[in-house]
């Protein structure tokens, strides 16, 4: 059981929904990423198996691409845009404030698993930046005074 | 619906407008007016969902529902005003509009027929060169829009929308005019390049797809939008899904082949929603599948969506990618034009490139050349970000100048601030100087200049902007994203980047320079692919135009804008 959620029938029903082939491999991971939050072993075991292809290929799809996770994360991923277009614009202060909020480094979760966090390349909602994505919930032109207020609204 | 957690809902108690023309068992609105509400994260935020439901209730109230539709609708192309509110075909802009306006506009404007003036957004006004534009109606800036005709103006969800805006007409003429030879010829002829960044010819790639030996062939396109500062195709996308498809359907047509893929990058999660749901409603009205406008051609599209990867956007890695694969991209040549995906002649394009087609073939080569310059016809979408007062999209001629855009559609630099330096193209794109400005923006005269003009993104950046900081930045995006295969981007990216932030920190010595000019070197004649190429183009940009900022950093230990910390410091952005 991950995330209140059985492995097992999350993996089945994402590899029945796309078809048990190689090239539906990163749409169920994708799936499986999404409902469990991260990949984990026993998942992968388990995908290897059903489409028939060696863990360690399914491993470097899976370490590939930066949505999908191999290790768990915290209850919400706090996804902070460090490229030039929201650097210019003031993200270096944001950034600064979001580390002194959370006191961890990138990549990091906080001790009570509130909050990983992790930088990204663009996300394409650039005429707003400075941009920070929380889960699904997108944030853009902040304030570094409006950082812990935005924190705050997350349990 | 909902979208990046955000809840767009309809009342249920309120009706659809009515409706009297068919087609093919579907009804075709005839409306008096149309309101559009801009729906981005930053009007939702500020409330555009109330707006919506507002201008729903006050409408009713008014009994004039059946009359005119409201709309939701995205991006609307400024950000000064947020939300905004929309009204066609007078093309009124009103901004930033709360729930408690929304009142007054309807009552002066939908139902006395009046401009509510005390809501309308501030004007942009129109100098210079840019008056010989097609004028838009209204108070928007005058542009020339081809790729982004539709979006903004139809309801992406609707495919009767499309067709009643010319969608699929071009499909239907190439499909039953014309042979698939006659289509490249067009596209040949109209100087059509590939909007992805290289610049391309359209006509030439697909002519070679057509002539590659083989039965089996695809078409692809290049949904991967990742480069730093670029959301132009998203909104393409998101507001107009048709195009991409009808062109897909066409490539095809013209190339032989009766599959294709649309590879939408993972964070795009609307874009991908409406593309599906577009395709759905495609299927069903026959203009995909099989014996499409009764002729014999089949041509089934298939959506893949990555999973966080700038290097898919590479055409060799993303078709990769969709094989199921890291995304690494294949060495080169063959090119994808004859073993793509899964070894088969493949056809890829960028979403801008695509969207151009349909028109090209409605109103031929000729109409898409009288736009641009003659090397470089048609028209470019420019994302426009930085310091300036106005960040947004616009769509305008190839070959207007960086002063023009600054000046006119970006409303000047932000209060107090001077123009200093351009990063064009996201990250993959030149550092423009001042003294460049003035230098037309087409792929002739910015290869001329030596600089490129990318993916279409235009970052202006004032004197507060140190160029060894902005390099470092952008380095941090390439070892970042560089998908490890090669060793000179793996390894070169990396030293340069720790170069650059020795610099930062004051801690430059003599020969630094030197070593970045040669690591630049290496990353352009040893790199697999354009990935690492580009990662030097920043470094040689910098020294290039501004060697006196960096020589202060490492001779003077000084940082002449006041933004590097000139001390070690503990990695902030690692």
């Amino acid at each position: 059981m991950k995330n209140g959620k059985d492995v097992m029938q999350v993996v089945r029903s994402a590899v029945t929904q796309h078809g048990a082939t190689r090239d539906e491999l990163i749409p169920i991971l994708t799936d499986v990423n999404h409902e469990l939050g991260y990949i984990p072993q026993e998942a992968v075991t388990e995908v290897s198996r059903l489409i028939g292809m060696p863990k360690s290929q399914l491993y470097s799809v899976a370490s590939f691409y930066e949505m999908l996770s191999l290790h768990p994360r915290g209850r919400h991923v706090i996804k902070f845009c460090e490229n030039a277009p929201c650097h210019v614009v003031g993200g270096r202060q944001v950034w600064q404030a979001l580390r002194d909020e959370l006191q961890v480094l990138p990549g990091e979760t906080t001790p009570d698993d509130r909050f990983t966090l992790m930088t990204t390349s663009c996300l394409g909602i650039c005429a707003v930046g400075p941009v920070v994505v929380i889960d699904d919930d997108v944030y853009g032109n902040i304030e570094p005074s409006q950082v812990a207020g935005i924190l705050a609204r997350y349990k | 619906m909902e979208v990046r957690g955000w809840k767009l809902e309809r009342p249920a108690n309120i009706q659809s407008p009515t409706s009297n023309i068919q087609f093919k068992g579907y009804t075709m609105k005839t409306i008096r007016s149309m309101v559009l509400v801009s729906s981005d994260p930053v009007s939702l935020e500020r409330g555009a969902q109330q707006v919506y439901n507002e201008l729903l209730k006050t409408i009713e109230a008014h009994g004039l529902s059946d009359e005119i539709n409201v709309m939701l609708v995205g991006e609307l192309g400024r950000h000064d005003a947020l939300p905004l509110v929309v009204v066609y075909p007078e093309a009124v802009v009103y901004g930033p509009v709360k729930p408690e306006n929304v009142a007054y506009l309807v009552e002066e404007h939908l139902y006395k027929g009046r401009i509510a003036t005390a809501l309308l957004a501030a004007r942009r006004e129109l100098t210079g060169r840019i008056a010989w534009l097609n004028a838009r109606k209204g108070t928007l800036p005058a542009e020339q829009r081809i790729v982004l005709e539709r979006a903004g103006v139809i309801d992406p969800e609707s495919v009767e929308d499309a067709i009643a805006h010319d969608g699929y007409a071009a499909l239907g003429k190439a499909l039953t005019e014309m042979q698939p030879q006659d289509v490249i010829a067009v596209l040949e002829k109209s100087g059509l390049q590939g909007r992805g960044g290289a610049g391309f010819p359209a006509g030439l790639k697909w002519k070679f797809v057509r002539g590659a030996p083989g039965d089996k062939k695809y078409v692809i396109c290049n949904a991967d939008e990742s480069e730093p500062g670029t959301f132009k195709d998203r909104l393409v996308l998101e507001g107009d899904p048709h195009v991409i498809i009808e062109a897909l359907a066409i490539a095809a047509y013209a190339v032989g082949a009766d599959e294709g893929y649309i590879y939408i990058r993972g964070e795009y999660e609307l874009a991908k929603q409406r593309v599906q749901q577009a395709i759905a409603q495609a299927h069903e009205l026959g203009l995909l599948g099989r014996n499409i406008f009764g002729s014999n051609f089949n041509f089934e599209l298939h959506v893949h969506t990555g999973a966080g990867a700038y290097i898919c956007g590479e055409e060799t890695a993303l078709i990769e990618s969709i094989e199921g694969k890291r995304g690494e991209p294949r060495s080169r040549p063959p090119y994808p034009t004859t073993h793509g995906l899964w070894g088969k002649p493949t056809l890829v394009n960028n979403v801008e490139t695509l969207a151009n087609v349909p028109a090209v073939l409605r109103n031929g080569a000729e109409w898409y050349r009288q736009f641009g310059t003659p090397k470089s016809p048609g028209t470019k979408v420019y994302t426009i970000l930085g310091n300036v007062n106005v960040t947004g999209v616009i769509e305008v001629p190839m070959g207007i100048t960086l002063r023009e855009v600054i000046a006119i559609y970006a409303k000047g630099m932000k209060p107090g601030s001077t123009f200093k330096l351009a990063q064009t193209g996201g990250s993959s794109g030149s550092v423009i100087p001042a003294s460049l400005q003035d230098t037309p923006m087409d792929f002739e005269s910015f290869g001329k200049a030596g600089v490129s003009l990318g993916s279409g993104a235009l970052l202006i950046c004032d004197e507060e902007t140190c160029v060894v900081d902005l390099a470092r930045v952008l380095l941090t995006f390439f070892k970042n994203e560089s998908c490890g295969k090669c060793t000179p981007c793996r390894i070169g990216t990396h030293r340069a980047f720790d170069l650059l932030t020795k610099i930062s920190e004051g801690q430059g010595q003599k020969g630094d320079i030197e070593q970045l000019v040669a690591l630049a070197d290496t990353l352009v004649a040893m790199s697999n692919c354009g990935l690492g190429q580009s990662a030097a183009v920043p470094i040689r940009d910098i020294l290039k135009h501004f060697r006196a900022e960096v020589d202060a950093h490492i001779a003077l230990k000084v940082c002449p804008a006041g933004v590097c910390p000139m001390h070690v410091e503990e990695a902030v952005l690692a």
